[in-house]
């Protein structure tokens, strides 16, 4: 008998399943669900205010104080204003590219496009966001030199600063998997509306719309949820405006049971985010 | 056999059609009368231009040159939402986020007819496409063969002036396409509407024809009756394409004669043609059995018939009627 290892393994299925399940599991189970679980715990728990150390002592105050307190709320209402209007320019602006990348352009330069759309993911995070900045420095930003002979001005540091750059950094997301539903829609549906009289328009609506909903949940699910998120964009486009990620990181080294307790709101929104679309159908055909 | 009918209107009228993709020319110049509920046949080998002549009469294509006039007006430039002819694809093209009945209410529904009567008109679509109770299913609940009677009912329920073809049939196990092939058939004469139907099996094109054209490489090699194209191929690729054809070389003239039309014998002779041989194979396929024929001048010749006592090696006769023959250009 040779090769005895293979042979061992081929009749003992079970033994190969866990080999090769052991290490994704493992990760998934002590760094993931691990950390997301301390987290939640310690949501719960508060600090001694002389000493400042974590007590480990279950109650909710914390929750308490975060709803209550009108400046929480305001945060978490504005980070969810964020988020969604990050996912609709996304949607808005990647569907016509996607469909010019699947539909339009031809093979070759498909693959081109799909390149040039990941290029800004080479860049590192932080040199895009400081670009913004300087793109958008009123006065002397390119933004404010392009725009201002149109009477066009640059909305400064703030709000629409941080969608503006959450939307370019996330753009990629939304397009890919828009491209790769586009992909998969069979050319001729789009030629069987058109021959059964439906318009270009009626064909977006009735036909490709419903196809591709599954690609745009799966892109909203990055935009949403990197944009609940982030506070780096915030803390550097941001001006004054606070993010549910900023409240997070000031918390962070002077209360960190408080600190927790915030980062469970964008765990529940997703949580709440990702019910909603289930009923919708869309997860069975992801 | 409905033959075509001069006194019938002309429908569709085609008049000097190319397009070529790249350095191509897939539609070299064509031009062709179709007649008012006729069933003409575009037949050819892939890559002969019959369906992007489908699809310039549909509209997803544009011609580069000539026209394509519908009941009179040039519809050559129009999208296709605005001409009046549907299309049974060759995937079937069917919604999968809709149900059957909605896949056939769909041109309806676009074209704002009342909820009550689009029902209504679905449902007898579906009827006859013999589909009752399956509205409610989707297209991924339904065989090939129900999938295309669903693509049929969604395109004939606009009730157009033409309808649309395109290998409609392909997908389809072969006991189920014959039955389909005399069903749409039926299905035709019963509506009354111009089929324009595209196919590469020429089995199919014969079944179903009323008018067959045959594509080679981007032009109509021969317009015809089914019974015209077979028994009287203008070219050598239509006699080729069309059934089998023997090219033998009799006494330095070239003759062609059908495998059918040879009788193998050990002594008698049925015609004034006579070809002595020895029988080099003979394959049993069902009905009749295809005897291959090493010719005592060296040729080779295919007779079609019933089984015979034949064994491989004996000396055999070949004989057949020297009118069978016919000569191509």
């Amino acid at each position: 008998m040779k090769s005895t290892i293979p042979t061992w393994m081929h009749k003992h299925p079970k033994f190969r399943l866990a080999a090769l399940l052991f290490a994704p599991t493992s990760w998934l189970v002590v760094a993931y669900l691990g950390a997301l679980g301390t987290l939640l715990i310690t949501a719960f728990f508060t600090i001694n205010s002389f000493t400042g150390d974590v007590v480990a002592k279950f109650n909710l105050d914390n929750f308490h104080d975060m709803f209550t307190d009108p400046a929480y709320r305001n945060v978490i209402l504005r980070t969810i204003g964020i988020a969604l209007s990050v996912t609709a320019i996304c949607v808005l602006f990647a569907i016509p590219m996607a469909f010019f990348m699947a539909k339009i352009a031809k093979p070759k330069s498909q693959k081109i496009l799909v390149a040039l759309v990941l290029t800004p993911l080479w860049a590192s995070y932080l040199v895009k966001i400081y670009a913004w900045r300087t793109m958008l420095e009123p006065g002397t930003g390119v933004v404010d030199w392009l725009l201002s002979p149109l009477g066009i001005h640059s909305p400064g540091f703030g709000g629409p600063a941080i969608i503006i750059g959450l939307s370019y950094l996330w753009l990629p997301y939304m397009i890919l998997p828009i491209y790769a539903g586009l992909e998969r829609l069979p050319n001729s549906l789009l030629d069987a509306s058109g021959d059964l009289g439906a318009h270009n328009f009626y064909t977006f609506r009735r036909v490709i719309l419903p196809l591709i909903f599954p690609s745009l949940v799966a892109g909203s699910m990055f935009t949403f949820s990197l944009s609940l998120g982030d506070y780096i964009t915030a803390q550097i486009i941001g001006g004054k405006l606070q993010m549910l990620g900023n409240v997070v990181y000031q918390n962070f080294s002077i209360n960190l049971p408080f600190a927790a307790t915030i980062a469970t709101v964008p765990v529940a929104i997703m949580a709440i985010y990702l019910w909603l679309v289930r009923r919708t159908g869309a997860l069975a055909s992801l | 056999m409905v033959l075509p009918q001069p006194d019938r209107p002309v429908l569709v009228s085609i008049r000097n059609l190319s397009r070529s993709f790249g350095v191509v020319q897939a539609v070299d110049d064509v031009s062709l009368d179709v007649y008012a509920g006729e069933f003409l046949t575009l037949l050819g080998p892939s890559g002969s231009g019959k369906t992007t002549v489908l699809r310039m009469i549909a509209g997803f294509e544009k011609p580069d040159r000539g026209s394509i006039e519908l009941g009179g007006t040039d519809v050559s430039q129009l999208p296709p939402y605005e001409r009046d002819v549907n299309t049974v694809f060759q995937d079937y093209a069917l919604f999968p986020h809709m149900d059957v009945i909605s896949n056939i209410e769909y041109g309806l529904r676009v074209k704002g007819v009342e909820k009550v009567e689009r029902r209504a008109r679905a449902l007898v679509a579906l009827e006859q496409v013999r589909l009752g109770g399956y509205g409610e299913r989707k297209p991924a609940q339904l065989s090939g063969g129900q999938r295309q009677r669903v693509a049929l009912a969604r395109a004939l329920v606009n009730r157009p002036s033409v309808l649309l073809l395109d290998e409609p049939l392909g997908a389809l196990d072969l006991k189920l396409r014959e039955q389909m092939q005399i069903e749409l058939k039926e299905l035709q004469r019963e509506v009354g509407i111009t089929f324009i139907f595209v196919t590469h099996d020429q089995e199919e094109a014969l079944t179903m024809s009323d008018r067959i054209a045959i594509f080679n490489r981007g032009k109509i090699e021969q317009l015809g009756t089914p019974r015209e194209v077979y028994d009287n191929p203008y070219t050598t690729f239509v006699s080729e394409f069309v059934g089998q054809t023997n090219k033998y070389d009799l006494n330095g003239t070239t003759i062609n004669i059908r495998p059918e039309f040879i009788t193998i014998s050990k002594g008698e002779t049925f015609g004034d043609r006579t070809v002595a041989g020895k029988l080099r194979d003979a394959i049993f396929v069902g009905a009749t059995t295809r005897f291959l024929v090493d010719t005592v001048d060296g040729g080779t010749l295919i007779a079609t018939q019933r089984h015979e006592d034949i064994a491989v090696g004996d000396s055999v006769i070949l004989s057949w009627e020297s009118e069978k023959e016919f000569l191509v250009n």
